[in-house]
This record gives structure tokens, C-alpha cells and sequence, in this order.
């Protein structure tokens, strides 16, 4: 459809080192237009959840639970309290069902009898003030008989503490590939571990919900999955009369995935009870405490491989802790498990992973979702096979690095694997001279050490296996005089979707993109296009903006003969027919085959392909990382709008730097987050970020729009690896667990 | 408590406890909710405001404090045109999300007001204080160092 596939390298320009260089336009793909969304964000009048105020709006907020586990005794009112104008809801309320719908229905709305984990909801408030809403909650009181509980992933399976099932597993994924064990070689065994890390947007978890004159509710938030939430508040209520709005949503990254669905039916539960709009925002305390987090891992490898680095067989355990519900965690560990072996041949692999429940707040989707935590520890069990073997870490990565036709775990043959493009791509760039960072006042540079780090890493791109034939995900189009409509519930969550979606559809019509506006995603207007998660937007349903577009034109010309679209159109309108509309639903590659059961086949449509290499220096009086510069270089497919795609690889750079060396969640006794706040929860500043060098490689994939593929969450992967790789030429110490705070250096280089 | 202060450049007059935060009276009292509470304890910095030309954090000032101040919020930063902070982050892809982006435009017209030619290290120190998740402050600094040209200097 799109030629042959062929490699294209847009390096950065060694004449001026930090710039992206990007390809010339053709059409509007390629080029750069301003995101339709820049001028109202600049400016202060886009409006997020909390800056809408309907008329006679109440105010909810939450009662949590104080406990990890334990029977609810009693909830009961201070009497002292003056409830006038209050209304408090608890689980008896509920219309319907105590479930929050996702995958399994494991997770109540309001806990019933029981709580599972600490800042679990018990009970609701509405108020005509936030400061009300907030007292009421405090004169709530909350009797508890505390029950044994589980906080050690480690412990959960043989417990005697039953969370889920009888043995605590939501689930457990074994993949093996070859003969392994029939091989010999040097047997290399190391454990890596991953921490908590919280998504941080920047605009804490806010959600309306309003009555509406037929006795029903819109429900009007930020989030990423309106489909979620209409699915769950309906279940709820026990009726259809309900749409679902996304207002201007500042920022998600998995965390606005499912968590939205919950907090949704508590302002419907309110909104119901007292007749009035209620809008539930969580303050960032709150926030930190009670929503999903990234999924903590303990990954164990071991590996036997050749006298030259070669992997001959890898056997890995992961185990992953879900917290008290299952969420998405069945789904999380799916991806960890088929990343697990990194971008990396070998011919016999034996994967057993394992997710459990503990009685500590729900983790879910994070930008990833799995795969980070399974590269980190393949990529540094590479580094300790080149100390075994005494060999540069690039040489044991080049010696393995995914060629053409190489079959993967899952016996998925690899077309146009970009591993040594990349890699290349990111040597080149990195060969420029850069500039040191200006030390902070107070250092003095005497006691920095300077390190590189360079690590790899693979994605797979959309949903796994067979996602996509189960979703059927759509995508309308309506013609309005001269300009068209895109209609999806894909959400604009700054990655720019409400940019690329008019970009594709109109330069396959052959139109200016300025004609296309994309929709506000409403239930009650837009088709379910699928979850805006798995890096699936632009090249999933971008690509179904291309269909659309591809069949509205044969729908005209079958009608009115071939032509420009506007021409096509004037014919069309001359025959006295109403403005043309579509609606087209995503068509999986009929040759893509995944078997379920037995984790064989093609995992993934196509796998997008990174190298990161990180210049930084480690100040040995602190155990501090400064960041210098940050080379990545990133097969995208296609770059549609290179200024986006080059921001999502920057933004997730530095998301990922956090997660290796500033990000920890500290668990308190009852096993929620104690460091509660941002001046303890550490993400990096502007003074933090090191300067980026971000390199475009393009290796087009059929199935994408224009080539397109997914790169949301790619950027992810790679980074905290080659950060520790950095460490260690750095100041020669091994750390093998995120995060590397400055505590954990120091302490490494204590020990040396 | 009355207090009376300029509010972009308009006279304003409102009755609260002389303790609420600025950036409620903004929000709730004056609707110019471009001020975004992103932490409530002045770490963010999505409340950016200017009084008297100083950025500050809105959400840690009491009302009580700009009494007489001229305070100045992202509507106001350029009134009904474009800041070239604001052109500059649209064209160089600054703003993601974009609830960060009033606060950063405001640390960042600040800045250039001071000092129109920053190196790359002070336009880093000078916003410091505002985070942003999305971007990872490249394509940010790259606007800020490029609005000081298109600034006519």
C-alpha cells in the first residue's frame, strides 16, 4: 500500500547539535502545523474539569479508609457536626451493582463491609463548598476490626490472607519457546527490581456529573476512555440515558486509563441522590494517596550464553504486585512477559510471570504498562553478561540485537526489525559535542565523575495478539458544508491527537487539513473508537480515520464519478443529496494469528524500535545524577507530525529519567503512600532535564497511516537502563533496583 | 474583608477572609480560571501569577497581601493579542497537555522582561519552578531561548 519498505534516517543535524531535523513536508504529513489546541491552552481559556462551574453545583469528596484490611464496624455521623445541606452516600445508595466495570468484577464502587486496601472509599460527601464537603468528611467516623494483612508481593501466593481467589494470583502467563534446557554455555543468573511510580499529570483526577431533563446524567471529566466510563456508570445505574463528555484533560499517561470510571460513578451516585451537579477534583495530597500507580516488579534471569555474548536460552521470573484489585493487571504483566526479552534474539526461552494481589491501593496502566519494568531488568542482566565475559556492554548487545527474519518468543517472524537502525542512528548523533551542564550553586565539580550509558529497547505497538478484532474500534466522518467532522472517543490528552486525526484525513482526501476538526469525544455523539492506550491512536485508529476517508471517496465516486473530492462533492449535492457522512470500523491484517492459550504467534502488528544514550555525571560527595545529554533515537514509522512526535519521545525521556533516579513511592505501615506531596514525591525540574538530541527514524509500517506507528510509550523503556550503565562507568557501582536515588548511590559507592 | 487591587489592568474590588488564597479569589471570585491548582502548596507552579511584575504562586499568597498590587494573570499576559512567549511556544510544540502552560508562560514573560538575552541555564533556573510532565522542557526552552528574537531585540 505504501511501497516498499524502505529506511530513512532524519538525524539530528551535527552542525547544530540539540536541533531535530525533520524531514521536508509533503502534504501536511510530515510538516508541523500548530496543535489546534495551542492558542486556547496559551492563552488560559481552554477549560479543564475543574474550571467548569455549572449552576448550583455541590462539591464531593471522599472517605477513605485509614486501614490496609479490615471489617467496616460502623459509619457513623459526628453529631456535633452540622449537617444542614449535606448528603452522604455509602454502598447501601448504590442503584445498582457495587462494581466498578473493567475486566473483572473485583473492585467495588463503595467498599462494603470490608476494606482491601488503605484510601479505599467508603463513603461519599456533597457540599455547597469545597471546605464543607472537606469537614464532613473529617466528622465522618469510620469503626474498624483489623484483619491480617498482606503488604509482601513476595509472600502473597503461599498467604494465609485471601485478597482474590484462594491464592491471591490474578493471574499467571508461562511462555516458553525452543527446547530450553537442552543447551550449554556460561550460566549467568541476576535479580532486578522495579519501584512504585505515580503517573503524576499535572491536573489532579477531576469529574462532573450533571442530571439531565430526561431523568438521565451527562458525565463530563478528564480522562482517557469515555467508553469506560459510559460503560461503567451505566451498569451502575442500571439505565442507558447517560453520555459521557472528556473536558480539555491535563495530562494522563495510564493514570486517567481506568481510575476515571470509579471517580465518575461517585459523582453520579451524588449527583443522583441530591438532584444537583456534583463535581468530585481530588486535591494532590489525595490524589498521590489513592489512584493507580506503576506496577512494582521483581524480575529473576538467568541465561546461559556463548563465549562471544550470545544468548543461547533465557529463563526469566517475573513477578509483579497489583495491589488489592485486579484492574488492569492481567494485562500489564501480558506485556512484561512478551518484552521481557528485549530487543534480543534467542532461541530458547522459558518466561514464567506472575501478578498477585496485596492489600495496598489498586497499580494499573502507566505509560508502558509492563514492558519498562521488564527491559530495565534484561538490559541490565546484558551489562552483567558483559562484566562475566569481560566484553564491552555494546558489543554483548550488538551480538544479539533482532535481525531480518529472526523469530521472536513467541515465534513471530520479524519484517524490518529497526534494533541496528536505531542504534546506528543514536552512535551517530551522539559522536557530536555537547555541553556540559552549569553545576547548581554549591557544587563545585570537584567530586563529579562523568559516565555514558547506552540500552535498547523494543514496544510493540497497539493492543496485543488479537485486541483489535475484539475491539472494532470505529471512526465517523460528516461532511458540513465545506469543512468535516472526525468523530472518535480517541482523547486529546496533549499528545495531539485533535492535530494528527485532520492531517490524515484530509491529505487522503487531498484536502487542506484545516478543513477537519475533530469532535469533542461524547459518548452520545462519537463511536467507541477503542481505548486512547498501547500506543494505538495514531496508528490504530489514525489508521481508521484512513479507512474512513479511503471509503467516504469510493462512496462518492460509485455515485458520481472519479474527481477531486470537492468536485465529487459538488456533483454529489447536485444530484439534491444531503451532505455526505461515514463510519468505518478498524480491520485487523487477517495475517496476523495469536493463539491465547498458548502465547504463540504474532504478538503484535509491529514493534517500534529505540537506543538511548545518556551522558551524565555522578557527584561522589552526594550520590547525586546530573543529566548532561540525553540521546534517543526512535523508529516511529512514520513521524506525522514530527514536533509531536519528537515531544511525546522528550516528555516520556524524562519520565522515565525519574523513575531511575528521582521517583520512589515510600509505603507507609498501612501500605499507602506516605510522601504525599510534591515537595517529597521528587519529579524532575527544568534544571533537572538534560538537554535532548531526539532522532526520527522512519521504517514505515504498512498498517499505519502513512507508516505511521505507535510511539506513546516506547520512550519509556530504554532510559533508566542506560542511566545505570552510566552509574557503573561512572563511579564503578552495579545497581540492579529502581530507583536510583541519591541515598541508594551513596550507599553503592560506600560499600565499594 | 474588602480588598482592592488591579487585576489585569482592570480596577477590582472583592469580599472574602482576608486569608483566602489568590488563586480561589481568581478562580472562583473572578473566573479567570487560566490559574490552574496543580498541588496547592506552591511545588507546581500551574498557579503563576505576576504581582507587580514578580511571578508568584498564586496559590500561596493570602488575598490580603496584593491588596493596592497590580496582579497580572495569563489573560492578561497579552491582553487580546499573543505574547511572544505564547507565539513561541506554539510554534516550537511547548505546550502538550497545557496545564502547565499558563504558569510557564508567565515565569517565562517574566524572565524575558528581565533579561531579554537568557543563556539556556537561566531560562532552566527561570523555570525551575514550574513542572511540566508532558514535555520534558525541551521544546519549552527551545521557545523561550527563540521568543527573545522574535521580540524585535
Amino acid at each position: 500500500m505504501y511501497g516498499a519498505p524502505l529506511t530513512k534516517l532524519w538525524n539530528a543535524d551535527p552542525a547544530r547539535p540539540g536541533r531535530v531535523c525533520y524531514p521536508p513536508p509533503q502534504m501536511s504529513i510530515g510538516s508541523s502545523p500548530p496543535r489546534r489546541d495551542g492558542l486556547s491552552k496559551l492563552t488560559g481559556r481552554a477549560l479543564y474539569a475543574d474550571d467548569l462551574r455549572p449552576h448550583r453545583c455541590l462539591y464531593g469528596a471522599t472517605v477513605r479508609s485509614a486501614r490496609a484490611h479490615a471489617r467496616i464496624v460502623s459509619i457513623e455521623r459526628d453529631p456535633a457536626f452540622d449537617w444542614t445541606g449535606v448528603t452522604v452516600a455509602t454502598a447501601a445508595d448504590l442503584p445498582g451493582p457495587n462494581v466498578v466495570t473493567l475486566m473483572t468484577d473485583d473492585q467495588p464502587i463503595l467498599a462494603d463491609g470490608v476494606v482491601r486496601h488503605a484510601e479505599e472509599p467508603i463513603a461519599l460527601v456533597a457540599a455547597p463548598t469545597r471546605e464543607r464537603a472537606l469537614a464532613a468528611v473529617r466528622a465522618v467516623r469510620v469503626t474498624y476490626e483489623d484483619l491480617p494483612a498482606l503488604l509482601d508481593p513476595l509472600e502473597a501466593e503461599g498467604s494465609p490472607v485471601q485478597i482474590f481467589g484462594n491464592d491471591n494470583v490474578f493471574k499467571r502467563i508461562h511462555l516458553v519457546h525452543g527446547e530450553p534446557s537442552r543447551v550449554t554455555g556460561y550460566l549467568i543468573r541476576g535479580r532486578y527490581r522495579t519501584g512504585l511510580q505515580e503517573q503524576l499529570y499535572i491536573e489532579p483526577q477531576s469529574m462532573i456529573a450533571a442530571p439531565r431533563p430526561d431523568g438521565g446524567v451527562t458525565v463530563t471529566g478528564s480522562m482517557q476512555c469515555p467508553y469506560y466510563v459510559d460503560r461503567a456508570v451505566k451498569r451502575m445505574l442500571g439505565h442507558d440515558r447517560v453520555n459521557v463528555v472528556q473536558s480539555v484533560t491535563g495530562g494522563g499517561f495510564g493514570g486517567k486509563e481506568e481510575y476515571p470510571s470509579m471517580l465518575a460513578c461517585h459523582a453520579v451516585l451524588l449527583s443522583r441522590l441530591t438532584g444537583l451537579p456534583v463535581k468530585i477534583t481530588y486535591r494532590r495530597d489525595e490524589d498521590l494517596r489513592a489512584t493507580t500507580k506503576r506496577h512494582p516488579a521483581v524480575i529473576d534471569l538467568s541465561t546461559l550464553v556463548s563465549p562471544q555474548g550470545e544468548l543461547l536460552e533465557l529463563h526469566a521470573r517475573i513477578w509483579m504486585d497489583g495491589g488489592a484489585y485486579h484492574t488492569l493487571s492481567t494485562v500489564v504483566l501480558s506485556r512484561a512477559v512478551l518484552h521481557a526479552g528485549g530487543p534480543y534474539r534467542c532461541p530458547h526461552v522459558n518466561i514464567l510471570g506472575t501478578v498477585v494481589a496485596t492489600n495496598t491501593p489498586p497499580n494499573g496502566a502507566f505509560r508502558g504498562f509492563g514492558a519498562p519494568q521488564a527491559q530495565w531488568a534484561m538490559e541490565r542482566h546484558l551489562d552483567r553478561i558483559a562484566r562475566v565475559l569481560g566484553m564491552d556492554p555494546l558489543a554483548v548487545r550488538r551480538a544479539n540485537l533482532y535481525r531480518e527474519g529472526d523469530v521472536t518468543a513467541t515465534g513471530q517472524t520479524l519484517h524490518d526489525p529497526g534494533a541496528f537502525a536505531v542504534l546506528d542512528a543514536a552512535e551517530a548523533a551522539a559522536k557530536a559535542p555537547f555541553r556540559r551542564k552549569t553545576l547548581r550553586p554549591g557544587v563545585t565539580g570537584a567530586s563529579m565523575k562523568a559516565g555514558r550509558g547506552v540500552a535498547l529497547a523494543w514496544h510493540g505497538c497497539g493492543f496485543t495478539g488479537n485486541g483489535e478484532a475484539k475491539i472494532r474500534g470505529k471512526v465517523g466522518l460528516e461532511v458540513h458544508g465545506n469543512e468535516l467532522l472526525v468523530l472518535s472517543s480517541s482523547t486529546d490528552i496533549g499528545q495531539g491527537t485533535e492535530t494528527i486525526f485532520p492531517m490524515i484525513v484530509g491529505d487522503t482526501l487531498g484536502i487542506a487539513q484545516d478543513r477537519v476538526t475533530v469532535a469533542q469525544p461524547d459518548t452520545g455523539r462519537v463511536p467507541d473508537s477503542g481505548p486512547t492506550v498501547a500506543s494505538r491512536t495514531a496508528m490504530v485508529v489514525g489508521g481508521t480515520c484512513f479507512k474512513a476517508a479511503t471509503e467516504l471517496r469510493a462512496k462518492l465516486e460509485a455515485k458520481v464519478g472519479p474527481g477531486s473530492f470537492d468536485e465529487q462533492l459538488l456533483r454529489w449535492r447536485n444530484l439534491g443529496l444531503a451532505d455526505p457522512t461515514h463510519e468505518s470500523t478498524y480491520e485487523v491484517d487477517a495475517s496476523v494469528v495469536w493463539d491465547p492459550d498458548t502465547y504463540q504467534g504474532d504478538a503484535y502488528p509491529t514493534f517500534g524500535w529505540s537506543c538511548v544514550i545518556v551522558d551524565l555525571r555522578v557527584d561522589e560527595d552526594t550520590g547525586e545524577v546530573l543529566y548532561d545529554r540525553v540521546v534517543t533515537a526512535t523508529d516511529v514509522g512514520r513521524a506525522l507530525a514530527p514536533v509531536l512526535t519528537s515531544g511525546q519521545i522528550e516528555g516520556g525521556t524524562l519520565q522515565a529519567l525519574g523513575w531511575a533516579t528521582a521517583e520512589e513511592v515510600v509505603l507507609g505501615a498501612n501500605g499507602a503512600m506516605r510522601n504525599d506531596r510534591l515537595t517529597n514525591y521528587i519529579i524532575p525540574t527544568a534544571l533537572d532535564a538534560p538537554e535532548m538530541v531526539t532522532c526520527l527514524v522512519e521504517i514505515p509500517f504498512a498498517g499505519g497511516p502513512f507508516g505511521a506507528k505507535g510511539i506513546g510509550e516506547i520512550p519509556m523503556d530504554a532510559p533508566a537502563a542506560a542511566v545505570a550503565q552510566a552509574i557503573e562507568q561512572a563511579v564503578g557501582i552495579v545497581l540492579d533496583s529502581l530507583p536510583m536515588t541519591p541515598e541508594r548511590v551513596l550507599a553503592a559507592m560506600g560499600a565499594r | 474583608m474588602i480588598t482592592r487591587f488591579v487585576c489585569n489592568g482592570q480596577p477590582v474590588e472583592v469580599e472574602t477572609p482576608p486569608m483566602t488564597r489568590l488563586l480561589d479569589v481568581l478562580r472562583e471570585e473572578l473566573r479567570l480560571t487560566g490559574s490552574k491548582e496543580g498541588c496547592g502548596e506552591g511545588e507546581c507552579g500551574a498557579c503563576t501569577v505576576r504581582i507587580d511584575g514578580v511571578p508568584v504562586m498564586s496559590c500561596l499568597v493570602p488575598v490580603a497581601q496584593v491588596a493596592g498590587c497590580n496582579v497580572q494573570t495569563i489573560e492578561g499576559l497579552a491582553g487580546a493579542l499573543v505574547h511572544p512567549v505564547q507565539a513561541a511556544m506554539l510554534e516550537h510544540g511547548g505546550a502538550q497537555c497545557g496545564i502547565c502552560t499558563p504558569g510557564l508562560c508567565m515565569s517565562a514573560a517574566a524572565l524575558l522582561e528581565e533579561n531579554p538575552h537568557p543563556s539556556v541555564e537561566q531560562v532552566r533556573v527561570a523555570l525551575a519552578g514550574n513542572l511540566c510532565r508532558c514535555t520534558g522542557y525541551q521544546k519549552v526552552i527551545e521557545a523561550v531561548s527563540h521568543a527573545l528574537v522574535d521580540t524585535g531585540e
